[in-house]
């Protein structure tokens, strides 16, 4: 199960829609361990092409190096498909590198309405996996340190 | 050259769950025989058909070796090598749904 902020999924969609008809991909990081996505980081699609996506190779190290700093981990790896559903394609699978992630897959086909979906994807199987929008984490029990969880 | 290496979650079932290994060589193709002599199969998960793996990213002190010769990129002592999977996708002409 993904449960994530609303601001979180308005800005993926938010870059999704303004990149259409490439597909557009980011990360969400959040804390080492906590399965909590905090922070919105867009990625440049280095393909910038409506049928494939890259993040850019130096662009990703700088990303990496900031998340060690931060004790953050890509929680969320996210990417759209401009004309297709919002599932991972045979080649997604196949590239898909961080077991660790939640594969989040928007679909901007629908000019009015978005899709968006989440998976995990680990040794070549996916996986779906129902996805809570919060309006905030507190009270959601994540174990967030500074929130308290109702008694 | 010794250098550390820093492995990704993906790749460290050949490291016995380390994250963080020593190498040694004066190139990224010596330094990935290297591992592979200490961590069986590392090499067919970052080499294919002679050079580095399209969707493997390796730095050399956080810079991409594809700009500096790929394989055959110079290795000092003292640097840090970091593998990356790649981050990509797309769809094909005929998805999986």
């Amino acid at each position: 199960m993904l449960r994530i902020r609303r601001d979180l999924v308005d800005a993926m969609v938010e870059h999704a829609r303004r990149d259409h008809p490439d597909e557009a991909c980011g990360v969400l990081a959040g804390p080492v361990g906590s399965e909590r996505p905090e922070r919105f980081i867009e990625m440049t699609n280095a393909e910038r092409s409506p049928n494939f996506y890259r993040f850019d190779s130096m662009e990703d190290i700088r990303l990496e190096r900031e998340l060690d700093s931060r004790d953050e981990q890509r929680v969320v790896i996210y990417h759209s498909h401009t004309a297709t559903e919002a599932y991972p394609s045979r080649t997604d699978v196949n590239i898909a590198g961080y077991p660790e992630a939640h594969y989040v897959l928007i679909s901007t086909r629908d000019p009015d309405v978005h899709e968006l979906r989440s998976y995990r994807i680990i040794d070549g199987e996916v996986t779906e996996e129902p996805v809570e929008v919060v309006e905030s984490y507190m009270f959601s029990h994540t174990g967030a340190d500074d929130v308290p969880d109702l008694p | 050259m010794a250098v550390n290496v820093s492995v990704p979650t993906i790749l460290r079932t050949h490291t016995g769950g380390e994250k963080s290994v020593e190498a040694s060589g004066s190139t990224v193709a010596e330094v990935i025989e290297d591992l592979e002599s200490r961590h069986s199969g590392i090499k067919g998960r970052l080499v294919k058909d002679g050079s580095l793996h399209r969707f493997i990213n390796v730095y050399v002190n956080d810079e991409d070796v594809r700009f500096a010769g790929g394989l055959a990129a110079a290795v000092q002592d003292g640097d840090n090598v970091t593998i990356l999977p790649a981050v990509a996708g797309g769809r094909e002409s005929h998805p999986v749904r």
